[in-house]
């Protein structure tokens, strides 16, 4: 609830912040309708699509509505995965307008107290520093090794928590220990002949409940010829916190990751999330009121680019051997990945590519699948109903195996996976995973 | 613009009725809901409806219209909300008519190839379904991804398949309507004959939501064609070009498309899309053939020597998907280059016999050059359907004038050469006060006495077609 205070202190600052050329550009033509996946799933509602979005907006900045409680719930149930942006005539950048109204609404609202201590916790507490991740994702670890997991199943204590919530738990990957997380090497050296020397990304959770899949992404760029930096001081993209309307935690993070990568002299700096790789590449409007920043920005977006992608440039998938089980594979696109980093053709090449599988392309890949970043907490009842119409499309694939390119759909892929009661037959993997498999330097999991 | 109808609120009674029979669901006063639905693709026009009412079937449509009827209150049918007449702006208020609901295909006949639809089908998604059973739907307008059946046959809407295939009227064999006193009533039929009295089916065809609501249409279907080619041919002078098209026509040949842009166009694709075409060149053809293939080579063979006689300086043969996919972009990016110029975009469809179009594009940009605006013309070419298109600011109010002042020059420019004032977008409130141009005192006084026989109360789509005074002005600036 806002109060009509609130409410007109959010207007002024709309009308003081809102970009009143992008929304104008809005050319209300409505091609971006169909890509919609809220406005599918609300039964075709212009309120949860991103013309009526867009327009509520405007109607803020023009006084013609206040920014009561439905116009929040719009907001709110944005996925801000910018399907809406590729097939935009007119060129708007949805995410931009999206962030800066999120910003708006969450500097100038009181949350309620409970609302307030888990954004706290997230925002401030947690994703800014990595030493503290890295004892929370330590304390799963320790959750799940210990055999409490078993014994909290057994109780079912997890029948107490949301329904996603309580499937969430069973897919969380069996975390690295508190070591194996210390211990990144900052420098990896190529393990064939060298053709660029790369920095490498690892980002928050990706490092720790994820860093096998770093692991993975590493050994790979080393097969391709790459020398890799890895700088200490790097920190998370700040996504989390740009989309949740927390801008100035996100300017701060980017920053230093600005920092970080300046003097490392590299030729590409490599993500493995296209989540993060997305809002890596979005720093400079984000530091757009900063020009020296801005600038600083711009140079390091340039050098951004996915796993696949680089993989895909250097010819990996020609020069070596890629070989897997006789399986089908299907891939469900990351939705920034896709979006803002433009990078489609790449994983599906490169999937292509591995003997022995079959690719089938899934019906409506590129549609979200409703994990978007804290999304499938903050509004579980419609991403559940995204997910389950992705896992009848993913189930229509016959495929042994859904690839993913980032860590919040990988976990809602084996989300759905569990829901539909498919744990038996089908998986969801990483694509650096599974490509890995492939070389033959792992085995399946 | 009018941005609040703060007058037009429904009384409790009245929305207590409607709610007895949609559902509280699918009835919505809320401003959030109603500001969603207060604006069309047009530029310029908002106005907010009282509510949004989204009946699920026939019967609860019937009903909503009757007591809207009864208490007086304005009925905007809305399917999309794509139309560029502000035909769905609710400028006098009322409820907003939703076919969220409506949104099925009864069915795909075989035996008579029509299918049966809803109003609230995506055009694609019709399309689509019958091409998964080797039929045809002909009427492609550009904005078929969202656009509805029911906007399709009340905007009478053609697209790029218009010259050889004709526009949606061609394929409207019945309907089903609600009329202004809530009565059902049923047009036509499958049938390939049929003259029981008036051809109600082709007057509520393009009557834009002013004299019924369409709750159910029957479209006719034909096979689909075997195969399909593209070619494309650039000239120095529009001439030429519009030579080529009359040449095609006079030998007889009636290409699937014919689409043609103009230099200004050219070059704002360039720009953006940066496809490789030269920016010199005074106008650029993109045609299209389908049918058998031995049809088609001949065709496009055929076509490629008429327009190599009348001096185009390339003609490109696409000999793949790919490439076909190549040298149609230009024409695909064209909205996509001229909307990113600026914040508003004015896209207008005057139409003039074939035979007239150089004319027709020379007048458009020296009224272009005359009043100091960017005009760029792409459009259908075979079909005589121009879209000469604005990229402009409507904070700019200086600048609005002079596009308002350009485009009523245009208008009667159009008529003057045989021509109309819209070809395929509707007349709405955008265009109403030159709907005389076109008419004439008479024929809009004709007009009237149809709309006022069947809506005595004047409550299906008011404000519409018909313009309080004529001759005003294009663009309405706050
Ligand atoms: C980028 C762009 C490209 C376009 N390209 C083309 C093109 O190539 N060719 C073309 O012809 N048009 C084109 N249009 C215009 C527009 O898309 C068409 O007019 C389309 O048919 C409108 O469909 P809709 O579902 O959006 O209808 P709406 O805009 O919602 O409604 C259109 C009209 O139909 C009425 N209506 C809707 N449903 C019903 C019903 N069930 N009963 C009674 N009345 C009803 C409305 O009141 C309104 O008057 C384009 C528009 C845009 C924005
Ligand atoms: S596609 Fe772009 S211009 Fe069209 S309605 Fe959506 S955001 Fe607006
Ligand atoms: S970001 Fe995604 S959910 Fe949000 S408006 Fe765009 S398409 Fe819809």
């Amino acid at each position: 609830m806002t109060t009509r205070e609130e409410q007109e202190k959010i207007q002024e600052k709309f009308k003081e912040r809102m970009d009143e050329d992008e929304l104008l550009n809005c050319m209300r033509c409505g091609f971006c309708l169909p890509t919609c996946p809220t406005y599918i799933e609300s039964g075709y509602k212009e309120s949860h699509s991103p013309r009526g979005r867009i327009a509520l907006m405007k109607a803020v900045v023009d006084g013609l509505i206040e920014p009561d409680e439905d116009f929040e719930r719009s907001l709110d149930l944005c996925l801000g995965c910018r399907a809406c942006e590729p097939v935009c005539p007119s060129g708007v950048n949805y995410g931009h307008l999206l962030e800066e109204a999120r910003a708006i609404v969450s500097v100038n609202k009181r949350y309620s107290l409970p609302a307030k201590v888990v954004r706290n916790m997230v925002f401030k507490g947690l994703f800014p520093h990595q030493n503290r991740l890295r004892n929370l994702t330590g304390l799963i670890g320790f959750y799940q090794r210990s055999g409490l997991q078993t014994a909290a199943r057994g109780i079912g204590i997890m029948k107490l928590l949301p329904d996603s919530l309580s499937s969430m738990e069973k897919v969380l990957p069996s975390v690295p220990s508190m070591k194996e997380m210390r211990n990144r090497p900052e420098h990896l050296a190529p393990l064939s002949k060298k053709v660029h020397k790369v920095g490498f990304f690892s980002g928050c959770l990706m490092d720790t409940m994820f860093l096998e899949t770093n692991n993975a992404t590493t050994k790979l760029l080393q097969l391709a010829g790459c020398e890799i930096v890895i700088p200490k001081n790097q920190a998370c993209c700040g996504a989390l916190h740009g989309h949740s309307g927390e801008k100035e935690g996100a300017k701060d993070l980017a920053k230093r990751n600005i920092r970080a990568f300046e003097d490392s002299d590299v030729d590409f700096i490599i993500t493995n999330a296209g989540g993060c790789g997305a809002f890596l590449t979005d720093y400079a409007h984000l530091l757009k009121d900063e020009p020296e920043w801005n600038t600083r920005a711009i140079a390091f977006h340039e050098k951004i680019i996915d796993i696949s992608e680089i993989l895909v440039i250097l010819g990996f998938h020609e020069k070596v051997k890629l070989k897997l089980p006789a399986q089908i594979v299907t891939y469900q696109d990351s939705c920034h990945l896709r979006n803002v980093m433009k990078t489609a053709s790449a994983p599906r090449a490169l999937l292509q590519a591995i003997e022995g599988i079959e690719y089938r392309e899934m019906k409506e890949a590129d549609r979200c699948c409703g994990s978007a970043g804290i999304y499938n907490i903050t509004e579980t009842e419609m991403s559940m109903q995204i997910l389950d119409y992705k896992m009848e499309q993913a189930k229509g694939t016959y495929a042994k195996t859904i690839v993913t390119a980032n860590p919040g759909c990988l976990l809602q892929m084996k989300l759905g996976i569990e829901r539909a009661g498919l744990s038996g037959s089908m998986r969801g993997v990483h694509i650096a995973d599974l490509l890995l498999e492939a070389v033959g330097e792992r085995a399946e999991k | 613009m009018s941005a609040s109808n703060e007058a037009a609120v429904l009384a409790a009674e009245v929305k207590g009725k409607m709610i007895n029979i949609v559902g509280e669901g699918n009835f919505d006063d809320s401003k959030t809901g109603r500001l969603v639905y207060s604006y069309d693709a047009t530029p310029n026009f908002q106005s907010l409806p009282a509510a949004v009412v989204s009946p699920r079937n026939t019967r609860e449509a019937a009903e909503i219209v009757r007591i809207c009827n009864e208490h007086k209150v304005p009925i905007v049918p809305r399917g999309s909300g794509t139309n560029l007449c502000a035909g769905t702006c609710p400028t006098e208020g009322g409820i907003v008519l939703l076919f969220r609901h409506m949104n099925k295909i009864i069915d795909i006949d075989e035996e008579n190839l029509t299918a049966t639809v809803q109003p609230g089908v995506i055009t694609l998604d019709l399309i689509n379904a019958v091409e998964a059973k080797g039929l045809f739907y002909p009427p492609d307008p550009s904005s078929m991804k969202i656009s509805t059946i029911g906007g399709n046959l009340n905007e009478n809407s053609g697209g790029l398949r218009g010259l050889k295939y004709g526009v949606t009227r061609d394929y409207v064999m019945g309907l089903e309507a609600v009329l202004a006193n809530g009565d059902i009533i049923r047009t036509g039929g499958k049938l390939a004959k049929d003259v029981a009295g008036y051809d109600f089916t082709r007057l509520f065809v393009g009557s834009e939501g002013t004299l019924a609501i369409i709750t159910e249409a029957t479209l006719k279907l034909i096979p689909i064609p075997e195969t399909k080619k593209t070619m494309l041919a650039l000239y120095q002078d529009i001439e030429s070009a519009a030579k080529s098209v009359s040449k095609i026509i006079a030998n007889k040949i009636i290409p699937a498309t014919l689409e043609f842009l103009d230099q200004p166009t050219l070059e704002v694709v360039e720009a953006h899309a940066k496809i490789g075409l030269p920016t010199d060149v005074q106008a650029v053809l993109l045609i299209e053939q389908d049918g058998t293939p031995e049809m088609v080579n001949r065709d496009i063979e055929r076509m490629s020597a008429i327009c190599k006689e009348e001096n185009a300086v390339s003609v490109q043969i696409a000999e793949s998907d790919a490439q076909a996919e190549a040298l149609s972009s230009a024409r695909r990016t064209a909205l996509s280059a001229l909307a990113r110029l600026k914040p508003t975009t004015i896209l207008e469809d005057a139409t003039v016999p074939r035979s007239e179009i150089a004319n027709m594009v020379r007048a458009i940009n020296n009224i272009a050059t005359k009043y100091h605006v960017k005009i760029c013309t792409f459009g259908h070419a075979g079909d005589g359907n121009l879209h000469p298109t604005c990229p402009t600011d409507s904070r700019d109010k200086e600048e609005m004038e002079r596009v308002e002042k350009a485009f009523e020059e245009i208008f009667v420019k159009a008529v003057e050469l045989g021509g109309t004032i819209t070809g395929e977008h509707g007349v709405g409130v955008m265009k109403a006060p030159y709907l005389e141009l076109k008419l004439g005192k008479e024929g809009i006084a004709a007009m009237k006495a149809v709309k006022t026989a069947l809506d005595p109360n004047n409550i299906m789509n008011p404000g519409k077609i018909f313009a309080k005074d004529s001759r005003k002005r294009v663009v309405i600036t706050r």
